[in-house]
């Protein structure tokens, strides 16, 4: 040190967030620098919720591994599965009837409302509020509701099956869903009232956790990340799949890219959604719902494909490369929570704790979706 | 010799007084705030508003392990998480109770195969459970169950009586 210069003594300490720590939604592990209350550099460790799904997607037949991709991003199940689904449907060339697609469209919508709803009230709860909790897993209950009776199941959901789903869906689930959407509808000006305007909540996320366009760019972050940083990148939009072209929808954008910005993407995206289920169940056509002459035993020809679809958490990626045998050659899933904590360290830089726990939140990470 | 028979009539006392405390554990078991995979998103939806865990007294989740005595470990634990788990467990008090919640507790579940290499197959291999429940995810109305049978073992009798399939 210089004489002259006046250098002010500064302490840092390490400070450990998690593997135990309810704010990080699991088993996330921050290796935190800390400066007082503020950030200096925050490295955070996974591994924790490490599966082995990418070996087991090598080790088992394809059938065989379809119903662990659900455990993959077990918020948003049908996106996995979805996404698998497909990419071996490319591989092994199988034509999915049109009715399947429908339903395909219809429940991974519906899922995607129920992510979105779980979201909130968890991202609440992060925040130091648990009411809205109870009424945001009220309705998401609903969901639920309707997606067991046509799939089996309230989490987990294995319903895609190669060339179809496994179920054809009653009157009951269209009724009910029209129900519901109506239902909701009635619901957001509730939500938007007690949270989106609730002054406590507006200081916690306004200009709080200021990402930019060209940070989410650098760091591959997707989803209503990037689109609260003021880009309209959605798959739906940009590389359709499905039948998601024949819908009017849009893709809610914010500039800001503070918390706010991505808590009203999500907002904007479940009206989005219920938009998209209206217009399904009005076209929704008659006809199989699977396939016919699937084979029992699949050895797609060798080759290998890429397939994305767009989650609840941005983009969701399979890469398949088959050797010709029952079993994938090498499975690579391209996880969007994985991208969205990764510029976690670059952002948080400068906060304070609870505005960088804020920023965690409003990532919406699944910890076992990042360690696979 | 007759001092000697009394003290048995002394522990009769403290017996009753346990029955009185088991009792009141029972009725108020704190879990710890835990979630490791799949089946947290199931105790969330547990501890909410449709299934409500707190109208069996079980619904005040601490953070802390150190203000638990119940830990209801729900989800995968593997190699390098349960050391973790573990320190965890030695950190409650004394006395504590564990839940393992779905398969992947119990036994390692869907993620076992043959030349695994990062899982623990069972959480029992890591410290004692009471109770097991079943499911990938269990169904939160299991893990209620569940905790009516940690309760039962706890006073050695059922509140709650058993559903019916009708």
């Amino acid at each position: 040190m210089t004489q002259g210069t006046q250098s002010i003594h500064r302490e840092t300490f390490v400070l450990n967030l998690g593997p135990q720590h309810p704010a990080t939604h699991g088993v996330l592990r921050i290796k935190l620098t800390m400066d007082g209350e503020y950030i200096e550099d925050a490295e955070p460790v996974i591994g924790y919720g490490h599966r082995m799904q990418e070996k087991m997607g090598e080790n088992r037949s394809y059938a065989k591994y379809l119903p662990n991709t659900a455990r993959l991003d077990y918020v948003a199940a049908m996106f996995n599965t979805h996404g698998y689904v497909c990419a071996v449907e490319r591989l092994a060339g199988i034509a999915v009837p049109e009715r399947a697609e429908f339903i395909r469209v219809i429940t991974a919508e519906l899922n995607r409302v129920a992510s979105h709803l779980l979201w909130v009230g968890a991202f609440l709860v992060d925040l130091g509020g648990f009411t809205p909790l109870l009424y945001t897993f009220d309705d998401r209950e609903q969901i639920l509701d309707l997606l067991e009776a046509t799939t089996g199941a309230r989490l987990t959901f294995c319903y895609y099956r190669f060339g179809g789903v496994c179920n054809d869906i009653d009157d009951d689930f269209v009724a009910g869903t029209r129900k519901f959407i109506a239902h909701l509808r009635s619901r957001m000006p509730m939500y938007h009232a007690f949270i989106t305007k609730n002054i406590i909540f507006r200081k916690r996320c306004e200009e709080i956790a200021v990402i930019s366009a060209e940070t989410c760019r650098k760091f591959g972050a997707t989803g209503p990340v990037i689109r609260g940083s003021g880009v309209a990148y959605d798959v739906r939009k940009l590389e359709p799949y499905s039948v998601y072209p024949r819908f009017n929808f849009n893709v809610p954008v914010y500039p800001e890219g503070d918390c706010m910005a991505r808590y009203r993407v999500r907002m904007d995206e479940i009206e989005e959604s219920l938009r998209i289920l209206e217009q399904a169940l009005d076209q929704l056509p008659g006809g199989p719902v699977m396939a016919e002459k699937v084979p029992r035993i699949l050895k797609p020809a060798k080759g290998d494909c890429y397939f994305n679809v767009e989650s609840a958490r941005g983009t969701f990626g399979v890469r398949l490369v088959s050797d010709g045998t029952d079993k994938a050659y090498r499975l690579k899933l391209r996880s969007p929570c994985f991208s969205n904590l990764s510029l976690f360290q670059e952002c948080s830089r400068g906060l304070l704790l609870p505005d960088a726990l804020a920023l965690l939140g409003s990532l919406d990470l699944v910890i076992p979706d990042i360690d696979r | 010799m007759e001092e000697q028979t009394e003290v048995p009539q002394g522990l009769i006392h403290f017996a009753v007084l346990d029955k009185a405390l088991d009792l009141a554990r029972a009725n108020s078991l704190w879990p710890m705030t835990f979630g490791l995979a799949c089946c947290a998103i199931e105790m969330m939806a547990t501890g909410a508003s449709r299934f409500d865990m707190a109208r069996f007294g079980c619904e005040v989740f601490r953070p802390s392990p150190r203000q638990c005595d119940l830990m209801i470990v729900c989800g995968t634990v593997n190699k390098k998480m349960a050391p973790a788990v573990s320190t965890l467990y030695d950190q409650m008090p004394e006395p504590k109770w564990v839940i393992a919640m779905g398969n992947c507790a119990i036994s390692g579940g869907p993620f076992k195969f043959p030349g695994q290499y990062g899982i623990v197959e069972g959480v029992d291999k890591l410290f004692p459970v009471d109770v097991y429940v079943p499911g990938c995810p269990p169904r939160p109305e299991a893990l209620i169950e569940g905790i009516l049978q940690l309760e039962k073992k706890l006073t050695g009798r059922r509140r709650w009586p058993v559903a019916s399939a009708s």
